[in-house]
């Protein structure tokens, strides 16, 4: 026996979801979800509520049956094929664990179901409470556990029967803040020791940018854009991406050209340059966007090439400790966020002077 | 001043609701144990006399037994079949879920008397009158709406992610009905069992019809007792029928605090 990870470690399972889609009475709550999620990934589905995440996560689950499309597990179509036949494991927000099972029956249910004979599965609890640091309490009832435990024997149990495929519905949701952040780091040991796939729905970003290996944002029903943490906070597809996570500063701006690869616009009477996505025509609207903590002041100091330069009034100036939260207003009324750094050398702004900011080109964006 | 006046009037009123609602059974109860040959209140004596005379009356025995048997085989009929219902109903969409238990709780609705003489018709035609059989099935009827309102209220409160948690882990859905639902809910199946028990053990107007002179349940006999020749044994009866009612309707009330 050499170490719990080994025993339940195993390959991920490899899940494609193909033009999903989920009809309740005319209303399409999951319309037309196509993503091929990895052996050993961790997926998120990242969204609003009524964004279709959980509908699409009970569809993988097998709890929801999909109005169109096709759902694969390895390659096998699971279309027909009931829950407890799928042999994945799952975790709910609100735990799920049975009340009238102390915490080691709890866990051994799957095993249970399996027929694993009792001494093996009572060695295998153990096994499983170790992995999720909770050693030596199987014979509670899981009342008698805080919050936080409760979802850790959920976990357990969810993973003790060695599933390929992990779903969990906002599993974290009904924890505080700090917990909520222990948790996120041992889920992710976790799935690093297990090498399993995990779906993971969540409605927080900051979450999802910590945890996942990729993130598929939902909108409506549908994949606003699928990538890496990276990808969609430096180059978010459209709009939607890029306010929902994180923080934005948008300029609504007219299309010039493009020049040394670059998009040219103007924002105002401001040449505004930007990374090259899509090209759409000279004269058109378009709308740039750039994260506040990109923008710095730079009081006429020269710019440096593909800079991009703007005058604008501070507004209001908030303090939040490690950095300077900054309002401040373009010509033509565009609100805009800076973010700095605070610390004795820099000179905090007061709200009402005038000052110029800078950023580069690259990280503008055009959505 | 004025408040304690109330508080004197209310308490009262209150005492003497009680004692009107007590009152029959605290004669029965009291005339129960005279030693007088006829019934009459209060007692010239007390004693056993008329205990003795029920457990040395066959008609009585016979009587009580085939209530006893009838209400457990009804219980049994009724508590399944109202658990399986009350499950069902769960799982059906918000329309069709009002009309299904309109029907199911209409023995509770309708006059009983409308029954009996429905079913009395009814069974008639197929020799049911005058046979447990018949007795069993109406009872069973009569009693499981209180089984599905029972066990309806214990589902009302369990958490629907439980039995996709034990399905998610493997669990075929009936071993997830057994091992998570079924234990879960038990408290509200007990409770429904007991109310059954006791729609049956009680019931007299149904029984008029049915029972003929082949199937005479305890409350039937009390009330041919009382048409022909009044004794203080039915009181003696009645007694132990109090008890017994009361024993249930406790354990009945402890499960529901406890679910």
């Amino acid at each position: 026996m050499d170490g719990v990870a080994t025993v339940l470690a195993g390959a991920g399972a490899a899940v494609t979801l193909r033009g999903l889609e989920k009809n309740y009475g005319g209303h399409g709550a999951v319309r037309g979800v196509s993503i091929d999620i990895r052996s050993g990934e961790f997926l998120t589905l990242l969204g609003p509520s009524g964004s279709g995440k959980t509908t699409t996560l009970m569809m993988i689950a097998g709890f929801e049956q999909p109005s169109a499309g096709e759902l694969l597990i390895d390659g096998q179509s699971m279309l027909g094929v009931p829950p407890h036949r799928r042999n994945l494991g799952m975790v709910f927000q609100s735990y799920a664990l049975f009340p009238h099972l102390t915490v080691a029956e709890n866990i051994g249910f799957p095993l249970k179901q399996r027929g694993v004979p009792k001494a093996e599965r009572m060695r295998q609890v153990e096994e499983a409470l170790r992995l999720v640091q909770l050693p030596g309490l199987g014979g509670r009832n899981p009342r008698q556990l805080s919050g936080g435990q409760q979802q850790r024997v959920a976990l357990a149990r969810a993973i003790v029967f060695r599933p390929r495929l992990l779903l969990m519905d906002e599993p974290l949701g009904a924890l505080d803040k700090q917990l909520r952040e222990t948790l996120q780091l041992e889920m992710r040991r976790l799935h690093a020791e297990l090498g399993i796939t995990f779906v993971y729905v969540t409605h927080d970003q900051e979450e999802a940018l910590t945890m996942s290996d990729r993130i598929a944002v939902m909108e409506n029903g549908q994949v606003a854009q699928i990538g890496t943490p990276e990808d969609l906070y430096d180059r978010p597809a459209n709009r939607f991406v890029a306010s929902f996570i994180g923080e934005s500063n948008f300029f609504p701006a007219v299309m010039r050209g493009i020049e040394q690869g670059r998009v040219v616009a103007e924002f105002g009477a401001t040449r505004l340059q930007a990374l090259a996505g899509s090209l759409p025509a000279a004269g058109a609207e378009i709308m740039l966007t750039t994260r506040p903590e990109r923008l710095r002041f730079v009081d006429g100091a020269p710019p440096a090439p593909g800079e991009n330069r703007l005058s604008v009034t501070v507004r209001e100036a908030i303090f939040a400790g490690e950095r300077c939260r900054y309002l401040l207003e373009a010509a033509g009324g565009t609100r805009l966020v800076l973010k700095e750094a605070s610390g004795a050398a820099i000179r905090r702004r007061a709200a009402g002077e005038t000052a110029e900011i800078g950023w580069a080109a690259e990280d503008t964006i055009l959505v | 001043m004025r408040l304690l006046t109330g508080g004197l009037f209310s308490g009262t009123l209150g005492w003497l609701v009680l004692l009107f609602l007590a009152a029959p059974i605290l004669l029965v109860t009291v005339v129960s144990f005279s030693s007088a040959a006829y019934l009459t209140f209060p007692p010239p004596a007390l004693g056993l006399r008329w205990y003795r005379a029920f457990l040395g009356s066959d008609s009585w025995l016979a009587a009580s037994w085939l209530s006893l048997w009838v209400a457990t085989v009804v219980v049994v009929i009724s508590t399944s079949l109202g658990t399986l219902a009350a499950l069902a109903l769960a799982r059906l969409p918000k329309a069709a879920r009002g009309v299904v238990t309109g029907l199911i709780l209409s023995p509770m609705i309708v006059p009983s008397i409308v029954i009996a003489i429905g079913v009395y018709y009814a069974f008639a035609r197929y020799g049911l009158v005058g046979s447990p059989i018949g007795l069993i099935l109406a009872h069973a009827c009569l009693a499981m709406p209180f089984v599905v309102t029972s066990v309806t209220a214990s589902l009302s409160g369990l958490d629907p992610r439980l039995e996709q948690a034990a399905l998610s882990l493997g669990a075929t859905p009936w071993g997830s009905f057994w091992q998570v639902t079924l234990p879960l809910i038990r408290p509200g199946v007990i409770v429904g069992a007991l109310f059954a028990f006791i729609t049956s053990f009680d019931e007299l107007l149904v029984a008029l019809f049915l029972s003929g002179t082949g199937a005479v349940t305890l409350p039937r006999r009390m009330w041919d007792d009382l048409r022909f020749a009044i004794d203080p044994t039915i009181a003696a009866v009645s007694t132990l029928t109090i008890l017994l009612t009361a024993v249930l309707m406790g354990c009945a009330h402890r499960l529901r605090r406890k679910g």
